[in-house]
């Protein structure tokens, strides 16, 4: 689905990712761990299409289509889904009148019916119940005055009424308590199926106890230095990332 | 008298000074005041002279287009109703009073009784009664575009709304100008009169249709008597090579309540002179603006808020959105007079540049005499916020609908205010339609 080959790309003439290679399948859900800085965030940026960052070198297919060629609003349509960070707050635009237009401007791409009002607001309602969501948060401006925890269920509620075919959780987990990350995890996990492909970046561990990867990948200086089950998440959270930076400064002389 | 002599405009001075001394006897029969005023007017503009970068109040508003430029007046036409359709309300207005090319259409206005006592028509079958003296009574700034409007006018719409009465439904006023080949000029005015605890609400719509260059200069004068509520709404769609001035002065007396709604949607150069008087206690003053440009064109508002009395408060939000190389002016005043304690003012402008050549000069001007009093204000200048942009991107809306639902939650802060849903409704696409184009 997802095929990453030397993705070399940076910001502000910063080099950031310096040859990023992986392979992600349907069904499969991939964990990116590393330490802050490594370049995480950036690759799910640059294949969410941030207008900030430059790809210098390399290629990104998804579903054979050449992904660096599209735009953001493209990408999404052909069904990449990036969880912010950040989510931007947008005042003015109510949450609801935006989740609307994003899902009928997909379905206009895709060429199916675009939903009325009523459809929309029975679609949405079983999707705010899994993440505890108040009905009044729709009727507010895009997370304008939402909390963190409520910025990241935000997300994520997107992402379900959205159903995209590759997820990429951008740090979803930070600034969540426990129970807010048991809830995100519950909405994740409900959309795991083998059609579906999800891409979960983190800096702990934690969430992968609620979202259970099927392969860890380490990310080191905008380079996959280590990757394996989902026990190596356990191992980095035991020793820390210290011992796979170390081997990677030999690993990248030999490149 | 010499800087008259040495003033740029000052060819063009004599020539409005030559019409309003051929014009004397074709001017419309009125009383004998209103001809002193007009030759009052004449000399004050005489005075005065067309505008330049030099006078303060014009510093960043270069009028040398208009000044250079030999307008003749507008000639009678006809327009289609079909032309003016959406700026027309039908059942849900109490009147509609239309003018082409200054003159009153009869054909396309709408003019019934509204409600008993109402006057609602033409200013000029009405300039003899004793209400119409109320022309007289609102004291003129000393402008020069507002004294050639006042020495110059033809006709205007006059609405006069008697004590105690709740006008339900709006009026609505309709300034028509047509193309032509050559420059024409018309004189727009009105008057309204609110009576002693009545409310009404009154539109005013300027329509520059076809091409050529046109200017309107118009003046709208407003007396809200003691414990009144008016809500004035003005959109003005000058076309793209049209000009046009405007002054709205208003006189409030004790407990009037008073909202302004102002919208420029269109015109090479646009500017707005807006001017309230809050000449009693407890008077409430709103003023609600909003100014789109792009191109070449420039939009001036100039508000003064005069606090003359205790008690009063006034909320004023301009907000703009200039892309291409278009330049937005504007001048907030905010006079407290001594006597006006507990004065309650609050200012804010906000502008968004869309391009890298657009340009705002905007500047609050605060004239406090009085030391207990609340004065606020802020101005804020803006791009399109590219993370939001980013955001509704990655979600799948195209980078073009993405821009102009930013640009409308922009606006939609003075769009909702309008309480007119007819109106409101019909505003939104009318954004949508004059909201600069992407630069890409």
């Amino acid at each position: 689905m997802l095929e990453i080959r030397d993705l070399k790309a940076g910001a502000e003439g910063r080099d950031i990712l310096k040859g990023v290679t992986l392979s992600v399948k349907r069904g499969e859900v991939h964990a990116i761990m590393g330490p802050n800085g490594s370049g995480k965030s950036t690759l799910a940026r640059v294949l969410a299409g941030h207008p900030a960052y430059e790809v210098t070198a390399g290629a990104v297919e998804f579903n054979g289509k050449d992904l660096l060629d599209l735009d953001p609003e493209e990408r999404a349509c052909e069904g990449v889904f990036m969880a912010f960070q950040y989510p931007v707050e947008i005042p003015g635009v109510n949450n609801s009148y935006f989740l609307k237009a994003a899902l009928n401007a997909q379905k206009k791409y895709r060429g199916e019916p675009e939903l009325d009002a009523m459809d929309f607001l029975e679609l949405v309602k079983d999707r705010l119940q899994v993440l505890h969501i108040d009905d009044e948060l729709m009727r507010r401006p895009v997370n304008e005055g939402f909390s963190g925890g409520e910025k990241k269920r935000n997300e994520i509620f997107q992402m379900l009424v959205l159903q995209p075919s590759l997820a990429i959780l951008d740090e979803t987990d930070s600034g969540l308590d426990i129970d807010a990350l048991k809830t995100v995890a519950e909405g994740v996990n409900a959309m795991r199926s083998p059609d579906r492909a999800i891409v979960v970046v983190t800096h702990y561990q934690r969430l992968l106890e609620y979202i259970v990867p099927d392969f860890v990948h380490v990310l080191s200086e905008g380079r996959i230095v280590k990757s394996g089950g989902k026990e190596l998440a356990l191992e980095l959270e035991a020793k820390g990332y210290g011992w796979l930076e170390a081997d990677a400064a030999p690993a990248g002389a030999r490149g | 008298m010499s800087s008259v002599v040495e003033h740029p405009g000052a060819g063009s001075v004599e020539r409005y000074v030559a019409e309003f001394e051929a014009a004397a006897d074709r001017r419309p029969a009125g009383p004998a005041w209103l001809e002193t005023r007009r030759r009052d007017a004449m000399e004050r503009f005489a005075a005065l002279g067309l505008p330049t970068t030099r006078d303060e109040e014009y510093r960043f508003t270069n009028v040398g287009p208009i000044t250079a430029t030999e307008f003749a007046r507008a000639a009678d036409a006809s327009v289609d109703r079909a032309a003016i359709v959406q700026h027309l309300y039908g059942d849900a207005v109490a009147a509609e009073i239309v003018f082409v090319n200054g003159r009153f259409s009869a054909s396309l206005s709408t003019v019934g009784t509204p409600a008993a006592g109402v006057v609602a028509g033409r200013l000029a079958d009405h300039i003899q009664t004793a209400d119409a003296a109320s022309l007289a009574a609102v004291a003129g700034p000393d402008a020069a575009f507002t004294a050639l409007n006042t020495a110059l006018f033809d006709d205007g719409a006059l609405v006069c709304v008697p004590k105690n009465l709740v006008l339900e439904k709006p009026i609505n006023i309709v300034f028509v100008t047509t193309g032509a080949a050559q420059p024409t000029v018309s004189y727009p005015r009105v008057l309204l009169v609110a009576g002693e605890h009545s409310q009404a609400q009154v539109i005013e719509t300027h329509i520059g249709l076809g091409g050529g260059v046109h200017f309107s200069c118009a003046v709208t004068e407003v007396v809200a008597a003691a414990s009144s509520r008016l809500e004035h709404y003005r959109l003005q769609f000058e076309r793209p090579d049209g000009y046009h001035y405007c002054r709205l002065q208003l006189q409030a007396a004790r407990s009037a309540t008073f909202l302004s709604h102002a919208f420029s949607l269109g015109g090479a150069i646009v500017r707005n002179d807006l001017g309230a008087v809050l000449g009693g206690e407890g008077i409430d003053c709103t003023l609600n603006g909003l100014y789109l440009a792009d191109g070449d064109t420039l939009v001036d508002n100039h508000t003064t808020i005069d606090h003359a009395q205790p008690h009063c408060a006034s909320h004023e939000v301009y907000k703009g959105i200039l892309g291409g190389r278009a330049r937005g002016v504007f001048n907030g005043k905010i006079i407290v007079r001594q006597d006006a304690q507990k004065t309650d003012a609050k200012q804010t402008n906000k502008a968004m540049l869309l391009s890298g050549n657009a340009q705002i000069n905007t500047k609050p001007q605060l004239e406090i005499l009085a030391d207990d009093v609340k004065c606020t204000h802020g101005a804020t200048v803006g791009q399109l916020d590219s993370d939001a942009m980013f955001y509704l991107q990655a979600r799948g809306i195209a980078r073009a609908d993405a821009r102009a639902l930013l640009l409308r939650a922009f606006a939609g802060d003075i769009v909702n205010r309008v309480g007119f849903e007819p109106l409101r409704e019909r505003l939104d696409g009318w954004l949508l339609a004059q909201i600069p184009k992407d630069a890409v």
